[in-house]
């Protein structure tokens, strides 16, 4: 299989680090370091040279060092020893809030270009809260994976929020009916093509778990509860819109009380349960949720893969905390399996050392990264 | 640098639509290392446009003709009026010279987040057009939340002229194949399915 690979990366002035030149140089790479040493901007940096607010959903104007100011990240990718160039930052002219792209020296004509591109993957520690968090946690997370396997999702989802937000401004200024009806037709239209993304997502994901795509770990079931999937599973898309279109003029007066919409995309909930018994994984243990966690980006990796033809950049933000001996061993040979390229940090290098004969090593420290080997780890009779 | 003419001469280039302070720096230094080609000519056509160009006062469409070159051809037919959001549309639409009618700018789409409203979007120049010549209305406006929104409100507004109001079909791009397209595009393409002819 076909795989994305950073093969070198720069970053000017992003967060911790002022100036860095790196070259993985390895398909498994460990990056290791004390907390605050900068492991964490260095894979947010790789997320961002994807289209979208990478893995920590950070605003463009925050994330240059200092707090203020221009950044920019730049990468030479690799698919099938093609090499292309992408680079994003902070539109040059102050005030440094709108975020550009570059391909291969260029602008490239919509972002869609970028995305096309690149593909990555994530798994962070404060994804540990998703379980626990409000629905609107888990939307997000369903609609980053829907959009990884397919952009057109992340438009849809900013149509719908966009037509959303003009009604609830329309409509808390008194209304002009027909205005307002131009927005309802709007939001039913894409919070139909939104549960439409949704639900592929999960029914891609559900088989790819299905068929072992993250086997040894947990095989878990992503179920989508929402009122117009469950529309959508027994009528046609165009009788849906219609019937939310008219649920949405005949409840004004309530959204106009509640300054919300009583049906539509964020009415949507997503249940994440064990395939095999059903528990809702909000029940587990923190540990077997950080091993299903994993279970679905591994998952979605292999999605990814699939409807794009080429592995995405996995970039595992302290992946063992949590997990028991049994799974780092069952996440090392399962990554060692894989065609993808995988970024990943810990505190602890002596934690990867299974992966010595097959990882990089980079000491991270002082806004820096430098090649270091892996620590001898005395083995534990 | 370059004294307060220099200043000023970039300040005002960098106010217009697709520039910003570097480009407009690099579009007055061209101009300055070659006056006589380039600044001259460009100041003088400037001077003549801004004298001679003015808005139709029946379209909205820039023209040195008042009514404009469209609204004055009488070979155009008059019972077809395409309503288009900026000049540059209407240009855009001239240039594929499928469109014989006649046209209507109506200067901005509504944008709730955007501040444009109802109020601000002057339709009485248009309905004074609707005098039993025109039998059908074109809205040729983006496709976006916005611009769909300002279609929907507008065929409201001219439902009452029994006037029959059509818009522009969105869907599969000449040259593009299905597999391609998104789901939004695509649904939308079937929905405005028409008879094989």
């Amino acid at each position: 299989m076909t795989a994305l690979r950073l093969e070198r990366l720069t970053l000017s002035r992003f967060r911790n680090y002022e100036a860095l030149d790196w070259r993985p140089g390895a398909r498994l790479v460990v990056i290791a370091g004390a907390n605050g040493s900068g492991k964490t901007n260095l894979l947010e940096a790789v997320s961002l040279l994807g289209t979208g607010r990478g893995l920590r959903g950070a605003a463009t104007a925050t994330l240059a060092r200092g707090g203020q100011g221009a950044w920019a990240v730049a990468a030479r990718l690799a698919v099938d020893g093609e090499r292309f160039e992408v680079a994003t930052g902070t539109d040059p002219e102050p005030p440094h809030e709108r975020r550009v792209f570059r391909l291969d020296g260029a602008a490239p004509r919509s972002q869609a270009e970028i995305a096309a591109r690149v593909a990555t993957a994530w798994i962070t520690p404060q994804m540990d809260r998703l379980f626990g968090e409000a629905a609107s946690g888990r939307r997000r997370f369903l609609d980053r994976l829907a959009a990884a396997v397919e952009p057109a999702h992340a438009r849809a989802l900013a149509a719908w929020e966009t037509a959303a937000a003009s009604r609830r401004r329309v409509l808390a200024e008194g209304g002009d009916a027909a205005w307002l009806a131009g927005f309802e037709e709007a939001m039913a239209r894409h919070a139909v093509a939104v549960t439409a993304g949704r639900m592929a997502l999960a029914r891609e994901l559900n088989a790819a778990l299905a068929a072992g795509a993250a086997a040894p770990f947990p095989v878990v079931r992503l179920v989508l509860d929402c009122a117009i999937a469950a529309a959508l599973g027994g009528e046609p898309a165009l009788a849906v819109e219609e019937g939310l279109r008219a649920a949405l003029v005949g409840a004004r007066a309530a959204d106009r009380a509640s300054g919300s919409a009583s049906v539509g995309a964020h009415r949507a909930d997503l249940r994440i349960e064990d395939a095999a018994s059903g528990l809702d994984a909000a029940m587990a243990s923190t540990g077997e949720q950080k091993a299903m966690l994993v279970g679905i980006v591994l998952g979605h990796a292999a999605v990814v893969a699939r409807s794009r033809g080429m592995a995405p950049l996995l970039l595992l933000d302290e992946p063992l905390v949590h997990l028991d001996a049994g799974r780092r061993a069952a996440l090392f040979a399962t990554l060692r399996g894989l065609d993808a390229q995988a970024l990943m940090t810990g505190t602890e290098a002596g934690e990867f050392a299974p992966l010595a004969d097959a990882a990089a090593l980079f000491a991270c420290a002082g806004g820096g990264l430098s090649p270091a080997p892996f620590p001898t780890v005395p083995r534990a009779w | 640098m370059g004294g307060p003419e220099v200043e000023r001469l970039i300040a005002l280039l960098a106010k217009l639509p697709g520039m910003g302070p570097r480009s407009a720096r690099r579009a007055a230094l061209r101009m300055l290392a070659e006056p006589e080609t380039r600044m001259l000519p460009l100041a003088a056509a400037l001077s003549e446009a801004a004298r001679t160009v003015s808005a139709c006062s029946t379209c909205g469409n820039l023209d040195t003709r008042n009514p404009c070159m469209v609204c004055a051809d009488n070979a155009r037919d008059r019972s077809l009026v395409c309503v288009v959001e900026t000049v540059s549309d209407l240009w855009a639409l001239e240039r594929t010279h499928t469109h014989h009618g006649l046209y209507h700018v109506l200067g901005a789409t509504l944008s709730a987040l955007g501040g444009v409203t109802p109020a601000d979007i002057d339709l009485s120049l248009l309905l004074r057009r609707l005098d039993g010549t025109v039998r059908e209305i074109i809205l040729a406006l983006p496709a976006t939340v916005d611009g769909a929104a300002t279609t929907h409100w507008l065929t409201e507004k001219l439902a009452a002229s029994g006037i029959a109001v059509t818009r522009l079909a969105h869907g599969v791009p000449i040259g593009g194949s299905l597999d391609i397209l998104d789901d939004g595009t695509l649904a939308t393409a079937l929905k405005a399915r028409r008879p094989v002819e």
